[in-house]
């Protein structure tokens, strides 16, 4: 198979680092997903050489970085953002327009997808940290919780708790007082969520939302993230199979159109 | 590398430049001024120039505060005495220098009157009543009704009414009486030099545009603060003929001209030289801005067979003082004539009047226009409401999308 990569894409995020192979077809063919490390340009070197040492040709093919870390990629032949790769590897997996969401660990995004797959218009949120993956992160380690549990445990109940802060430390304080008050945890963790989702609903509303609904990114594994998300938009949320990776994958489709 | 990306600089805009050197220069020697008048952007400066008046504009010292970096630590100063960091970082960064001595100038020249004019912000009216307290000296205030679509003639009538009473307040401080003739030359030397500014920027509209809104962000300083006085309408002259040089000759301001966006906002000072190079190195030209035209687009209302009724209505009409459909309508008509791919809202934490609409704004030129827009969050003059790396990505995404 790795004969058979004519491209690679790397998405180094806050949280993760991706790497994607494709065929000539655009089709993912290698993949690798694992936690980003400090040191990211020898996570980068040490990624590379592993897929090099697979194949020697892999050597001379191109190569595009994206994610926040992509300027660390140095053997990349250049850098694409989150938005335009999330879109491009979406598109290429989904083969449609929409809303695409993505909820990183250090940002959120809600992009626009034209019907030809191109960006029509985009926000980022990356000043506040209650808009983002971190808002649930920073809780999870404060009442204990796994970070991937606290979607599962959330769905346990039905019962919401109100989190009325508009900011990550504050609402911190408020879990602090529901549980002193007796409130149980997966009502606590389920309006948690609602409080993060209602940030999203706001950027996807301020890009004008068009149906269908995508997520990619890490947080599509939390189960109560997508169902949140289609029940304050009313409509159906539509997943690519690896939603992880669309950033690499898009990355690894420019890298093959370059080639 | 900037020189495979930029053309030579305007020798003109080094000497406007240098002319608001001197103009600083002179400012530091107050015994040998005469009468010294702190005025906001949007005063009717022409009576002051009239009677002879040294003036100082707060918000262009801001900007030199700014462009010099040294505006943040300024601004503590009056942060450490309670003035919010809500308030407009011009005025944080005024009343810090007043408070704290600090400027890039060495020295600024103390008031002895003050001109405030509400057709910017209402910031300044506080802000001005904090200086009048602070120097106790007169404060003029000039209030301009907001202009939702066509300026009422009452509404004209009673700034110029104002106006008029304020010229006893400055003739008392002057020290002389106004000489109507020379009122009607100065009017008419603002009017010239306005002229010519537009002039200036309207050569934009040429493809490649001969200069970016950074150049003019540099070469406005006159037009704002020197308006009124011979030597610009002088500056301006030989500017407009430098520009026009280079249109002939097919100069641009990138030597490499890809894409051409349009500007709103202040600019952001102390970020001037990244984002000129961020949007350079990939060949993207800030061909206009609503910030630069503000000060040319009203020129042909001065009048100076009518002095007074045509400064009262040129400083009603300044684009802050309009409605945000206005704007749009504006900003629509520059994106058409400077054959624009796209927009650039900044949107200013200090300048709220500036700011409000814009969300709504970028949304149709989105939706309604087809046009790419950017909402980039900063502020003119405080860089901790600015992170390079987050404003970084988001160029970087626009840029994409645009295609380069």
């Amino acid at each position: 198979m790795t004969v058979e990569i004519q491209a690679i894409g790397i998405d180094i995020g806050s949280t993760s680092t991706k790497l994607v192979g494709t065929n000539s077809a655009g089709e993912m063919i290698w993949q690798i997903l694992e936690k980003t490390e400090p040191r990211i340009e020898e996570q980068v070197r040490r990624l590379l050489d592993q897929a090099w040492e697979m194949n020697d040709r892999l050597k001379d093919i191109p190569v595009i970085a994206t994610g926040y870390g992509r300027k660390l990629a140095h053997q990349a032949t250049r850098a694409i953002t989150e938005i335009t790769c999330h879109a491009r590897g979406v598109y290429q997996e989904l083969k449609h327009g929409g809303t695409l969401v993505d909820i990183g660990g250090q940002d959120s995004k809600v992009i626009r997808i034209s019907p030809q797959g191109k960006v029509f218009d985009f926000v980022m949120n990356d000043k506040c940290a209650a808009g983002t993956g971190r808002f649930l992160e920073n809780t999870a380690n404060r009442l204990n919780v796994s970070l991937d549990d606290m979607g599962a445990i959330g769905m346990e109940t039905s019962v919401e708790a109100t989190i009325s802060s508009t900011c990550t430390v504050f609402a911190e304080s408020e879990i602090i007082s529901l549980l002193a008050n007796g409130v149980i945890l997966p009502e606590i963790l389920r309006g948690l969520h609602r409080s993060l989702i209602k940030r999203i609903v706001a950027m996807v509303h301020s890009v004008g939302f068009e149906a269908p609904l995508m997520l990619s990114g890490g947080v599509v594994q939390n189960p109560l993230i997508a169902s949140m998300l289609g029940d304050e938009l009313d409509t159906e949320v539509v997943l690519p199979r690896h939603p992880q990776l669309m950033g690499a994958l898009g990355a690894a489709l420019m890298a093959l159109e370059t080639s | 590398m900037t020189n495979d990306i930029f053309a030579p600089p305007l020798k003109t805009i080094s000497h406007s430049s240098m002319m608001m050197a001197m103009h600083f220069l002179k400012g530091r020697r107050p015994e040998k001024l005469g009468k010294v008048a702190w005025v906001t952007s949007g005063a009717p400066v022409e009576l002051l120039r009239t009677l002879d008046f040294y003036t100082f504009y707060p918000e262009n010292h801001g900007a030199v505060c700014g462009s010099s970096h040294q505006s943040v630590s300024i601004s503590i100063e009056a942060e450490n005495l309670g003035y919010s960091r809500d308030l407009c970082s011009y005025a944080r960064t005024d009343i810090g220098s007043i408070l704290s001595g600090k400027t890039p100038l060495r020295t600024i020249p103390p008031p002895d009157l003050l001109v405030a004019c509400t057709n910017i912000c209402q910031t300044v009216l506080h802000w001005y009543r904090v200086l009048a307290h602070r120097f106790n000296v007169p404060l003029v205030l000039i209030d301009t009704p907001f202009i939702y679509d066509e300026a009422a003639d009452h509404a004209v009538a009673y700034v110029q009414k104002q106006i008029e009473e304020a010229v006893k307040v400055i003739e008392t401080v002057a020290g002389q009486s106004l000489d109507m003739k020379r009122f009607r030359e100065v009017t008419s030397l603002s009017r010239k030099a306005s002229q010519l500014w537009m002039q200036i920027l309207d050569l934009c509209q040429q493809r490649p545009a001969p200069i970016s809104a950074v150049d003019q962000f540099i070469a406005m300083a006159p037009i704002v603060s020197l308006r009124g006085e011979a030597k610009t309408v002088d500056i301006y002259g030989k500017m407009l003929e430098e520009v026009e040089e280079r249109v002939v000759q097919g100069i641009g301001a990138l030597r490499n001209e890809r894409k051409r966006l349009l500007w709103d906002n202040l600019p952001i000072w102390y970020a001037l030289r990244y984002l000129a190079d961020f949007l350079g190195t990939r060949g993207i030209v800030l061909a206009a801005s609503t910030y630069t035209s503000a000060w040319g687009k009203l020129a042909n209302m001065f009048n100076p067979d009518n002095p007074f009724e045509s400064a009262a209505r040129t400083y009603m009409h300044p684009i802050l003082n309009r409605s945000t459909g206005d704007k749009m309508k504006t900003m629509m008509k520059m994106v058409n004539d400077f054959h624009l791919d796209g927009v650039i809202l900044h949107s200013d934490r200090s300048c709220k009047p500036y700011s409000i609409g814009q969300m709504d704004q970028r949304d149709r030129f989105i939706n309604e226009h087809g046009i790419p827009a950017l909402l980039l969050e900063a502020d003119h003059n405080d860089s901790r409401s600015f992170s390079e790396e987050q404003t970084s990505n988001r160029l970087e995404a626009f840029c994409e999308m645009l295609g380069v």
